[in-house]
């Protein structure tokens, strides 16, 4: 009993490790003046080098940079939070019909529809690149935050469908019955009984699309020219002959910022709405 | 009053209810006894709207409902998964369905307190229904069920997941709970039939989506229609014996015979079904038309044994009050109480029955 509770603690402990020594890594090295990383590897602020601020001036537009990283932070929330939530809401709704409706169309069931959401994710973004390419060329919207986002709705759909049909098959359907009998017409039985208890689906949803959404490099890359740049683009730019760790490290840092405190903000939610006692 | 005109309901070519016609009086409750799959069910949510028709029509007071959506019918119906809102405390649940009646505040919190109280939750309205027990959110189903006063009640076996003191105590609850609902039509589904006798005022057998007989609890079970009914309606079930009848004598499988008893003196020549209930089949000491056979297997219940036994003339039920000490494998003498056996054709018709004499 003891061993095994020694032994999960001991692998807890090592997956820790291994999950926050990178970040750690680059916390420190934001930190660390050019010489602390040219001239042999250094670890311990304070004692090894004394911390100075370059990396951060840097992704600022300070001393002497050409990058300020805040527009593009602010193109990639709005983006990713965009495109997030329309998919958030269309595939929610596309989900609950999937779950709670027989479709068929000769041999199509609503496991194919569901399985045909998601093999729009097999294929690989360069196959994609040239037809949105087009498409936003043709709709004016190049360039755009509005293209990126509907380009950013194309692939984030497909998982939150995926994701979302199975938390609502877990919903019995008897809940839904049992509500219109009780005189609820079919949208008041999906706003008000069945929303509710969604609340980890969507969580779980929105996490993955806004994870997926926020770090998205290629259409960004690909389909804008310089009007919109986003952070991942943003940050590979700060890259140059001789590699600004410092830069770099701290762009990482103030990249996933945002996505911790919203997975802060959200994680709550997880627990809400526990089915339990629904039907026995 | 309800009426159910030639209802059909067919998917995927699996009939689930056959060309039903039947009419509920409000203020009565109806019990629809069947086995599993008898179109119980089917029935109550066709009736709900929740299963759409292929054919027939639904008047409720006059009015076709057929077409009317579920939320508009005014029926109400507790299944038998205890089915609550998970997210919503005792109280809300209740609470809920009364949202939809445009009732004052006041009114709605009245009546919340009536029926927990009707169902003896009034002390657990602030839990979830998942911290209560099974008996206690069944009771918050069927009070939220109740709450809404709906002119259609149904309840799907609503027992049917609950302990058997739980089911008794229920059971007697309902009589009460449903009683002094004048204009309400209430229909009650199960597979027992001492539930059924309890609380009907007129049972409906079903087999395979039909009503084989509508009628009162007494009148279905001393005249079952035909061996099926007889089946459904007998606990145990009723023992059905191939018998040849010649000149006046009922002769058995086993070769026995009995005189034809007095009920069933017109009887003609010819080969019947002889059905006798498990308490008129008795042990009896060896002597003249005393047959024997093997016990396969004992039941004993609370204050009777019934005996599943294998003899000449077929296999039998027997039920004996009072707790005795039989085992499978041991030999049973028994004696037919004939003057109380039903007959039935070949076909499975009731031709007579003890206190009928014959059709």
């Amino acid at each position: 009993m003891i061993l095994k509770r020694i032994l999960i603690s001991f692998f807890v402990v090592l997956w820790s490790v291994f999950v926050m020594l990178p970040l750690l890594w680059a916390a420190v090295t934001s930190f660390k003046p050019p010489e602390a990383v040219n001239f042999g590897a250094t670890y311990i602020p304070f004692l090894q080098f004394s911390p100075e601020l370059t990396g951060w001036k840097n992704i600022f537009g300070g001393g002497g940079a050409t990058t300020n990283l805040v527009p593009p932070l602010f193109n990639s929330v709005v983006i990713t939070f965009g495109a997030a939530a329309i998919s958030l809401v269309l595939g929610t709704i596309t989900s609950y019909g999937l779950s709670r409706f027989r479709y068929k169309a000769g041999f199509i069931k609503n496991q194919d529809i569901v399985f045909f959401f998601i093999s729009q994710r097999i294929m690989p973004p360069i196959v994609l690149s040239f037809p949105f390419f087009l498409m936003l060329r043709n709709l004016g919207l190049l360039d755009t935050r509005s293209g990126l986002i509907l380009v950013s709705i194309a692939g984030l759909l497909p998982i939150v469908v995926w994701l979302m049909v199975d938390f609502f098959n877990g919903i019995p359907k008897e809940l839904d019955e049992m509500a219109m009998l009780e005189g609820y017409n079919p949208f008041e039985v999906f706003g008000r009984v069945i929303l509710p208890l969604m609340a980890p689906g969507l969580t779980v949803a929105g996490m993955f699309a806004v994870i997926f959404g926020w770090n998205d490099f290629f259409y960004p890359l690909v389909l804008t020219f310089g009007q919109v740049v986003t952070l991942p683009v943003a940050i590979v730019s700060l890259n140059a002959t001789v590699t600004p760790y410092w830069t770099l490290s701290a762009a990482a840092i103030f990249a996933i910022l945002p996505l911790i405190a919203f997975a802060f903000a959200i994680e709550r939610f997880l627990s809400k709405g526990s089915l339990s006692g629904a039907v026995r | 009053m309800l009426e159910l005109k030639n209802l059909n309901v067919a998917l995927e070519g699996e009939t689930f209810i056959d060309d039903f016609s039947f009419v509920a009086e409000p203020g009565r409750i109806y019990v629809l006894i069947g086995r599993t799959g008898a179109g119980k069910t089917s029935l109550m949510r066709a009736i709900a709207g929740l299963l759409p028709l292929d054919s027939g029509s639904i008047y409720f007071r006059g009015n076709d409902i057929t077409h009317t959506p579920v939320w508009k019918r005014d029926a109400a119906m507790v299944y038998q998964q205890f089915i609550n809102y998970p997210n919503k405390s005792v109280r809300e649940n209740v609470e809920f369905p009364l949202r939809k009646l445009g009732l004052s505040v006041e009114e709605r919190a009245g009546r919340v307190d009536t029926y927990l109280d009707k169902v003896g939750l009034t002390e657990f309205q602030k839990r979830r229904p998942s911290q209560l027990s099974g008996g206690q959110q069944q009771r918050v189903a069927l009070a939220r069920s109740l709450a809404r006063e709906s002119s259609i009640l149904m309840l799907d076996e609503p027992l049917m997941n609950l302990d058997f003191k739980l089911r008794e105590q229920l059971r007697e609850e309902f009589l009460e709970l449903f009683s002094g609902k004048a204009d309400s039509v209430t229909i009650y589904a199960t597979t027992e039939i001492t539930e059924a006798m309890m609380l009907g005022y007129e049972l409906v057998v079903m087999h395979e989506g039909k009503a084989l007989q509508v009628g009162r609890p007494a009148e279905v079970f001393e005249r079952p229609k035909n061996t099926f009914v007889a089946q459904v309606v007998s606990d145990p079930p009723m023992t059905i014996l191939p018998v040849k009848v010649q000149g006046s004598s009922v002769i058995f499988g086993s070769g026995h015979s009995a005189d034809v008893p007095p009920h069933l003196g017109s009887l003609g020549e010819g080969s019947y079904d002889l059905g006798v209930r498990a308490i008129d089949i008795v042990p009896a000491s060896e002597g003249p038309g005393v047959e024997s056979g093997l016990i396969g297997f004992v039941e004993v219940s609370g204050s009777e044994t019934v005996l599943y036994v294998t003899s000449e003339s077929g296999d039998l039920v027997l039920q004996i009050e009072g707790i005795h000490d039989y085992s499978a494998g041991e030999r049973l003498s028994f004696h037919l109480r004939t003057d109380r056996c039903f007959v039935f054709d070949k076909g499975g018709a009731l031709l007579g029955a003890p206190g009928m004499g014959m059709k």
